[in-house]
Order: structure tokens, then C-alpha cells, then sequence
């Protein structure tokens, strides 16, 4: 497949806007201001795109809810918060094609009568920063940006927002709170973004990867890109390939892609000597999947049904020489780290799961720990007042029924026998 | 409390929201650079450009985990111990810092030269284990390699 988000990075200079250019760069710009706004938005509804950032939402539904609200200005923030561990996707467009992303932005403010721009840009990525606020200065000289694009009259104003290490700020409501300039803890839905979002205006917040497909949808037009991969959620996907693999790196795939391919066709297989065990699909927070259940297509509808979830396609691939509790012990100290505080069942729950993975880790497990993990995990799913809750009690469920064995051989050996190994 | 320079700054930064609030994280980015870290002084300076309750600059502040609430040492070291980097062997690249720099989480080395803070995922995890030392990054470290790194950083 012709590579369309990750297209030029091989290219040392691909940040620079005359390197953009020389590949067609912003044609798909100019192309998108000579048809009408809602030429672009029904373009965008044909392609079938949904959001990259995790939760697959249609893109075109969240925009058409904001267009339909008559309040402005609107605002367009990209969700460059990049953080759910495993996942390293938008970093390569971040660094290397951030022209893509602000073509795709332009284009977007175009389409859902935006004249203001955000990128929150996670502050882990300070490299990022540096070269999204080259790549803005080029695109305002340009006059890809600004009050004039391209002689037409159109308005477009686009500024970088840097985050400073939250998590829980790639969650929309989270992010608004975090720009606004107060803690990133999620605000009750509804009201939805799309109506009261960022300084109580229509907000629509999309990933980097979502805004860098419009661009491509533009030249070759919905109905071919809804071609693309797996039907229901079409076009092309990024995948953090990450762990013991021989090749890790972002991989431009169809979506639909399977998990079998992804590792052994395309991440070089499981690294030498050893037996892959179990694989995390989608980044920490999606269910944990073992080795007999690989052979599963990539993509928001097929990954539910194989006991797990796309998530942001942050494939964690690990050998027989991990130990499962220990990976669920140092995820729930990320949960229970980047826990906000706001709701009970995730402020408690994370806290507990954590020091219960703790004892069972390192040898003081008691007999009756992993129906106490069930327990709390149980009571968690459902009633936490956000993804992140959530998505932690899922991760533990997960390991316990694939790899019960492990938890049961921790507390009954008061060991962790593969401490030593990895 | 900042010089005019600074003040001109935080300015230009406010006028690119529709809410002088929102310039607050930028703000506190400023202060950390200038300060070195969120001292009391470091926050009531940003509480008084933006004409914000100090008690909200404080609030804002420790909710986020790359504002510094005590002085830091000359380079800081930002190493990840995620799950991606925690099967590549990041614990290890931890106790070699205890073992050869004296160095453990969120301390600093008695010469000032290293402080450590534990990550929660930099997005290096294709080249893990990694860590950013203060805004470089470093990947596919070993135990050898990361004192080969570090010996730059003086």
C-alpha cells in the first residue's frame, strides 16, 4: 500500500515545508477551498473515517454535531497528548510530516467553519514542540495559515499548546479542562464538546493521525478511501509495534490488518529463541490477548469481538521471559499514578489494585488476593466516571483469565520465578 | 518576580486565547525555566502576571507531573520504566544509576550533576529502553550505553 501518513520521512528534511511541497504538499488544500464546506464534510462522511485516538467514533458524526450548533467561534484542537503507553504512532507525523497535520487542520477548520486552531501537544515530546512551531512559522509565511489562505479570504489561526505530563489529558473533556489552564479532570457528558467545549464553544477535538487522513480522503475522494482495509473502518492505520520483537516501529497497515501480520509479517516475529506468550493489541489500557489468539483483524469492530479493543493500535508484544503479573502490577501503577482523583471507584480502585498486584508480585500474595482483584475490578467496570478507570479494571480481568496460572504460582511460591529473567 | 522580558512573554502568550487562564501551563513552563523550579516565589510571579489566586497556580501546578516542586540537579534525567521498557530491562538501567551515581527517583546526585524522575511512557517504546535527558532523547539503552550518554552531560 502507498504510504500516505508516513509518506517522505525518510527524507532527513521532511519537516520543511519546501520538502512538503515537492510531494504535492498543500494541493489538497487549495483543492479543498474551491469546493464548499459541506462538499468537504459530506467527503468526509463517504470515507467512513473514524477517530484514531482509541474510541473509533465517526469522524463525520462529530463534526456535523458541531456544524449543526449555530453557536462561534468553533475550535478545532488536535489531541497530539500521545500517551497511552505502547503507543509512539504520531510521533513520526509529529516530527517528521507536521505539514501533513496542519494541511489536515486547515482543511478541517474549512470544512466545520473554524477559525482557530489548538494542537495540545503532550510536553514529553519536546523535540515536537520545536518543530510543529518551524513548521507554523513556514505555513503563516505561506499563507497555508492566517487571515488570507491562499488569496481566498479564509481565516485559519493555529497555535501549539504544550501539556506537562497528565495522561489523563488525551481524554477531550481532560484536554479542554488542561488548555483552559486548570487540571486536567474530565467534565460530565453531556454537555458534549461538540457543543460546549473549549470556553464553553463548539469544540471538536480529533487525534493527530484522524485530522493527517483528511489531506489524502480530499485528493483521492471518500469513496475510494472508504475501499481501504476493513470496510466498516476504513482507510489506512498507524501501529506502534513495541516489545520483544525483532523489528519495532510504526507501521503504516490497512486497517484490518491482522495481529498474526502485524508481528510476524511486518515487526520481524517474536525475537530470536523465543515463544511469544501474550500480546497487549492496543496499548496498555485494551485486555491483554495470549498467543493462540492472534489471528484477529485490526480494527475498532473485529477487536471487541476477540476479547480485547483497538485502542490506539499499540501492539506490546511479549515472550515466555515476562511475567504476566508483573506487567499487570506496573500497568496499575501507571492507573494508579495518572488516576485525576475526581471519581471514587477509579481514586480507590486504581490504589488498591495496585497494592494487592504489589504483594501477589513480590511474594506476600495471600490465598484469596485474585478474587480480590476480581472483586475490586469488578465493582470498577462500568462506574468509573471516565475511560481510564475503566480501562485499568480491564487490564486486570483481562491477565487473571488468561493467565490465572501466574497469579495462582505467585502467592502458592511466594515468588515471582521470572523476576530475575527479564 | 519577572523582568519586563518575561512579562512581555507571557503576554504575547495570552493573546492567543480567547482566556487569560488559559496561558497558565505556559506560564508555569516559564517560571520553571527561569527558576529552575515552581518555588513559592516561582508561583506567586505567574499568580500575579496572570492576575490569578495564587491557591489556583498552586492547584494547577501539582496536578501535573513535569512541574518541579523542589530544585533540581544541572540535567535531568526522565527514564521510562512502562511496560514496553520494563520487558527491554529499563529496571536495571535504574539500579545501575543507584549503583554508579548514587542516584534513586526523584532525588538528586549530591554534586547537583543528575536528577532522576521515573517516566510514565516518553512514546520511545519502538527503541526502548529510553529515557530524555532534559530534552534530548536517548534510546535502545544498555547498561553500557546509558554511562556512555551520560558522561555528555556534565
Amino acid at each position: 500500500m502507498e504510504k500516505v501518513l508516513l509518506k517522505n520521512i525518510d527524507n532527513p528534511n521532511s519537516a520543511d515545508v519546501e520538502e512538503y511541497l515537492k510531494i504535492g504538499g498543500y494541493r489538497n488544500l487549495s483543492s479543498a477551498l474551491s469546493r464548499s464546506p459541506k462538499e468537504i464534510l459530506e467527503e468526509i462522511k463517504k470515507s467512513g473515517l473514524r477517530g484514531r485516538g482509541g474510541a473509533g467514533f465517526p469522524t463525520a458524526m462529530k463534526w456535523n454535531f458541531a456544524v449543526a450548533d449555530p453557536k462561534f467561534p468553533k475550535y478545532l484542537i488536535c489531541n497530539a497528548d500521545e500517551g497511552e503507553p505502547g503507543t509512539f504512532k504520531d510521533r513520526p507525523i509529529l516530527e517528521r510530516n507536521p505539514h501533513l497535520l496542519i494541511e489536515g487542520m486547515v482543511i478541517s477548520g474549512y470544512a466545520l467553519g473554524s477559525e482557530h486552531g489548538h494542537i495540545y501537544l503532550r510536553g514529553e515530546y519536546p523535540a515536537a514542540r520545536d518543530i510543529l512551531d518551524a513548521a507554523i512559522d513556514q505555513a503563516y509565511k505561506k499563507k497555508y495559515l492566517g487571515d488570507d489562505i491562499l488569496g481566498k479570504g479564509i481565516k485559519f489561526h493555529l497555535s501549539v499548546h504544550q501539556g506537562a505530563g497528565a495522561y489523563i489529558c488525551g481524554e477531550e473533556t481532560a484536554l479542554i479542562e488542561s488548555i483552559e489552564g486548570k487540571k486536567g479532570q474530565p467534565r460530565t457528558k453531556p454537555p458534549f464538546p461538540v457543543n460546549v467545549g473549549a470556553w464553553d464553544m463548539p469544540t471538536i477535538v480529533n487525534n493527530v493521525e484522524t485530522l493527517s487522513n483528511v489531506p489524502y480522503i480530499i485528493e483521492i475522494g471518500g469513496e475510494a478511501y472508504s475501499h481501504i482495509g476493513s470496510s466498516d473502518c476504513p482507510g489506512p492505520k498507524l501501529f506502534s509495534v513495541s516489545g520483544c520483537v525483532n523489528k519495532p516501529g510504526v507501521y503504516e497497515l490497512p486497517m484490518g490488518t491482522t495481529l498474526r501480520d502485524i508481528i510476524y509479517e511486518y515487526a520481524g516475529g517474536v525475537r530470536s529463541g523465543s515463544q511469544l506468550k501474550a500480546v497487549i493489541p492496543g496499548g496498555i489500557s485494551t485486555p491483554v490477548l495470549p498467543a493462540n489468539s492472534i489471528d484477529c483483524a485490526m480494527d475498532f469492530v473485529s477487536m471487541p469481538k476477540a476479547g480485547s479493543m483497538l485502542g490506539s493500535g499499540a501492539v506490546i508484544v511479549m515472550d515466555e521471559s515476562v511475567c504476566m503479573v508483573k506487567v499487570a502490577y506496573r500497568a496499575l501503577k501507571f492507573f494508579e499514578h495518572e488516576s485525576c482523583g475526581k471519581c471514587v471507584p477509579c481514586r480507590e480502585g486504581t490504589d488498591w489494585l495496585r497494592k494487592v498486584l504489589e504483594r501477589v508480585e513480590t511474594g506476600k500474595g495471600k490465598v484469596g488476593d485474585i478474587e480480590l482483584l476480581s472483586d475490586v475490578a469488578g465493582i470498577m467496570s462500568g462506574r468509573t466516571f471516565c475511560p481510564l478507570g475503566d480501562g485499568a479494571a480491564g487490564v486486570v480481568l483481562g491477565m487473571i483469565k488468561h493467565f490465572r496460572n501466574e497469579f495462582e504460582e505467585h502467592i502458592k511460591n511466594k515468588e515471582c520465578k521470572l523476576r530475575t529473567v527479564s | 518576580m519577572f523582568n519586563d522580558t518575561i512579562l512581555k512573554e507571557i503576554e504575547g502568550i495570552r493573546s492567543k486565547y480567547p482566556d487569560h487562564k488559559s496561558a497558565l501551563l505556559p506560564a508555569l513552563y516559564i517560571a520553571q525555566r527561569e527558576f529552575g523550579w515552581l518555588s513559592e516565589e516561582a508561583m506567586l510571579s505567574v499568580s500575579k502576571a496572570l492576575n490569578m489566586p495564587a491557591a489556583l497556580v498552586r492547584g494547577t501546578a501539582s496536578f501535573y507531573s513535569m512541574f518541579r516542586h523542589k530544585p533540581m540537579g544541572r540535567n535531568l534525567i526522565q527514564l521510562c520504566t512502562n511496560v514496553s521498557c520494563m520487558i527491554l530491562g529499563a529496571e536495571r538501567l535504574v539500579d545501575l544509576l543507584q549503583s554508579r551515581y548514587g542516584l534513586l527517583p526523584n532525588e538528586t546526585t549530591q554534586d547537583g550533576r543528575f536528577s532522576l524522575v521515573i517516566m510514565e511512557c516518553i512514546g520511545a517504546c519502538g527503541t526502548a529502553p529510553a529515557m530524555l535527558v532534559n530534552t534530548d532523547f536517548h534510546d535502545n539503552l544498555t547498561e553500557k550505553s546509558i554511562e556512555e550518554v551520560l558522561e555528555n552531560y556534565k
